[in-house]
């Protein structure tokens, strides 16, 4: 909830250096802002090319005040490296959901690099966003000769979430 | 409708380059550093006119003149640059400008990315001039052409303060750019006494100074950067927060209920709005990331303000901290569990001379790059780190004070960019002050300012915008300011010859200077595309006949 009650949705994306976690918190706040809401995105990119810890936080809504999503507060948390989990997860609201590489393995995707766009396809199953805001935003921050692998990696991604769901989880 | 279209979604640091076009900056200088850097670089994109200067001192200088020239001038640093700077600055406060010069300071709270995480509005306070911070990247735009106008009117430098939250977070920008002033055109008319500062026109200079801050004091009391939200609780007490920076965020999430004060106009204060403020709320609590700057000059002036706790002077602010303050918990707070450090790339050329120098035990005098991560596991090589430049200095004066055996271990280590950023001072002291053991200085050379992203520097004879120009060689200087052994070397390449060459320096009782040449892995293929791209673009002005530089692009 946001400061005026009405509903602030919180995602953190968490990964290595290189995986593509600033990539997708842009893809998805793009998203948000073309469905007409405010939007907040916080990151820390010092050293990130060096192969150490990335997060980056997404927040959407009618009204977004602080860029960071308070801790607690996450309803979902994208892990690209699953090493990062304890790092990490304490972002997580208590029933907040972790979407992350045993939803979709590197290996099962046509490219590894696409982990985080085939992440992306996950949440969108999970989302009030029209999942097709977010496959133009990714389309529009990818160089053309990666989008057909990248639209792949988003399907396989909402195959897997929306299978899960209907198992159950 | 039309708002709604012209929505974008930047960065603060994004939102300030918009802000600067629109502006009509004529210059954009600066030297890299997090969280700063990509304001020159979006500067360029957007099709304004930016350059990298070798260190922050003259980035300001360059700034200061040709807002002297009556432009509207932009200069960029980290937090610390500003330090390095502080010179012309507080003297540019004296002068004054005739054009506009907005002077713009990136802190660090938390030190996500910094050696240390001193607080910038202490400068604002200490060189006598305004400061504005913006909280998010709609103010960045909004208020960066606010400071444009200030600087105009008064003929001031505005110290424009962001931090890392602020620099790097994204949020929802619509710009204006119909609002935004015109800049007069550039011309020099001679004012001796308003430029030039010896003692019998700094006097005066002094006075005006403070005369300006006054006016802009009384401006700042009704100036729309600060901003007032009353709410009117029914029958409870009213909390009041007098907030800035961030800080206005992290709050209106976590007091949703409170009256707030929001300071974009952080120097000078406006005390007689905040005293006014303070008494229409039952509780006043001034909310501030880093040192009680704003607490201390309430307080100073006799309003009953609560300060945060000193507890959260360390580190950033954030939801739950805030939260915190307001119920005066502080009790411990818990600290997350750290992630994956990084560490130099697998391929980085750096690693075969950290190898070397761990295997013969040497004393490391560090510098900051990329390369300082030769401080962590496997190779703890550097033994000292403090500024950019510092491992000459501090190395020389290990070597003058330890006993032989253990000065002949000394090496300074530091990286092409802090080279020419002030490292070469350091090698005129050397030549001036040799140690009796000698000294050696190796530069890592990687051909980039890797650290920050990759941005040229004077060494790469490549300009910001990747264009070729002059270009300042490392050897050269080293030679012609007389150090006597001076060896360039590729120590990927040849790692036996870079252990001998070490060794048979550190055993001579000589000045050295070693530049360990190679392309950092990271920008290596960047680096070779420019290339192509400088040479391609002064091949027409070659006379008729001239041979074509090897790998032109056709
Ligand atoms: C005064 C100051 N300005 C800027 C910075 C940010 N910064 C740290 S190191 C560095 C330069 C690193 O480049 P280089 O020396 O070439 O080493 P590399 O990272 O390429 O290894 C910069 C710009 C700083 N720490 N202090």
């Amino acid at each position: 909830m946001s400061a005026t009650g009405s509903p602030v949705t919180n995602v953190v994306m968490a990964g290595l250096g290189g995986q593509g976690v600033i990539t997708a918190s842009d893809i998805l706040a793009e998203a948000a802002l073309h469905a007409g809401l405010d939007v907040k995105k916080a990151e820390i990119h010092g050293m990130s090319q060096r192969g150490g810890l990335v997060s980056s936080d997404v927040r959407f809504g009618e009204r977004v005040f602080s860029p960071m999503v308070p801790h607690g507060e996450a309803d979902y948390l994208l892990l690209l490296a699953p090493t990062e989990l304890a790092a990490v997860q304490g972002c997580l609201r208590p029933d907040g959901v972790v979407i992350g590489t045993d939803l979709v393995a590197p290996d099962d995707l046509p490219n590894k690099r696409s982990l985080n766009v085939a992440l992306l396809g996950a949440l969108s199953v999970y989302l009030a966003l029209p999942q097709d805001l977010i496959r133009v935003a990714m389309l529009a921050a990818l160089p053309e000769k990666l989008h057909a692998t990248n639209e792949h990696a988003f399907a396989l991604g909402r195959e897997a979430a929306l299978a899960r769901r209907a198992a159950g989880g | 409708m039309n708002r709604q279209m012209n929505r974008q979604l930047l960065s603060g640091d994004e939102a300030v380059a918009l802000a600067a076009l629109h502006a009509g900056v004529s210059l954009g200088t600066g030297y890299p550093g997090t969280p700063s850097t990509e304001i020159l670089e979006t500067f360029f994109q957007l099709g304004g006119r930016a350059q990298w200067a070798p260190n922050e001192k003259v980035a300001m200088e360059v700034a200061l003149g040709a807002a002297f020239a009556g432009g509207r001038a932009l200069v960029t640093m980290k937090h610390v640059g500003l330090n390095v700077a502080a010179d012309p600055l507080f003297t540019a406060a004296y002068t004054g400008v005739s054009g506009a010069m907005i002077v713009l300071t990136a802190d660090d709270p938390g030190m996500s990315s910094s050696q240390n995480e001193q607080d910038n509005r202490r400068y604002a306070v200490a060189a006598g001039l305004p400061m504005v911070e913006p909280s998010d990247s709609q103010e960045s735009y909004d208020f960066f052409l606010a400071a444009i106008d200030m600087s105009e009117r008064w003929g001031i430098p505005v110290l424009f303060r962001m931090t890392t939250r602020v620099c790097h977070g994204k949020s929802v920008v619509v710009p204006h750019p119909e609002t935004a002033s015109a800049p007069p055109p550039p011309h020099f008319e001679h004012d001796l006494p308003d430029r030039v500062m010896i003692p019998a026109y700094a006097r005066p200079a002094h006075l005006r100074l403070r005369a300006k801050l006054a006016e802009i004091a009384a401006w700042g009391e009704t100036c729309d950067l600060n901003r007032e939200v009353a709410r009117v609780v029914a029958g409870g007490s009213v909390l009041g927060i007098v907030a800035s920076g961030i800080s206005v965020q992290h709050a209106a999430e976590a007091a949703p209920g409170a009256s707030m004060l929001t300071l974009g106009l952080t120097y000078p204060l406006p005390v007689e709005r905040i005293r006014r403020f303070a008494a229409s709320v039952d509780r006043c609590v001034v909310l501030e990331e880093g040192d009680p700057v704003v607490a201390d000059a309430v307080l100073a002036a006799g309003i009953p303000i609560e300060a945060k706790a000193d507890m959260f002077r360390f580190g950033e602010l954030d939801v739950a901290r805030v939260r915190r303050i307001l119920a005066h918990d502080m009790s411990p707070e818990a600290t997350a569990p750290s992630g994956k450090a990084p560490e130099l790339c697998p391929a980085c050329p750096y690693h075969t001379v950290y190898n070397t120098l761990r295997k013969h035990d040497c004393i490391g005098s560090g510098d900051i790059g990329c390369y300082s991560l030769g401080v962590l596991p496997p190779y703890q090589v550097m033994d000292t780190l403090v500024d950019m430049g510092a491992s000459i200095g501090v190395g020389l004066g290990l070597r003058h004070t330890l006993p032989p055996d253990q000065a002949r271990r000394v090496v300074s280590i530091i990286g092409d960019s802090t080279f020419i950023h002030s490292g070469i001072t350091g090698l005129v002291e050397m030549i001036y002050n040799p140690p009796p053991t000698g000294h050696v200085v190796i530069v890592l050379d990687n051909g980039t300012t890797a650290m920050t992203g990759q941005q040229e520097h004077p060494a790469t004879g490549r300009t910001l915008e990747h264009t070729r120009t002059g270009q300042v060689s490392i050897e050269a200087v080293a030679r012609a300011l007389g150090i006597p052994s001076v060896t360039v070397l590729d120590p990927h390449d040849d790692p036996d010859g870079f252990e001998r060459l070490l060794l048979e320096r550190l055993a001579a009782s000589e000045l050295s200077v070693i530049v360990a040449r190679r392309p950092c892995v990271l920008a290596a293929a960047d680096i070779r595309r420019w290339e192509l791209q400088a040479t391609a673009r002064v091949l027409p002005q070659l006379p008729d006949g001239a041979c074509e530089p090897a790998g032109a692009a056709r």
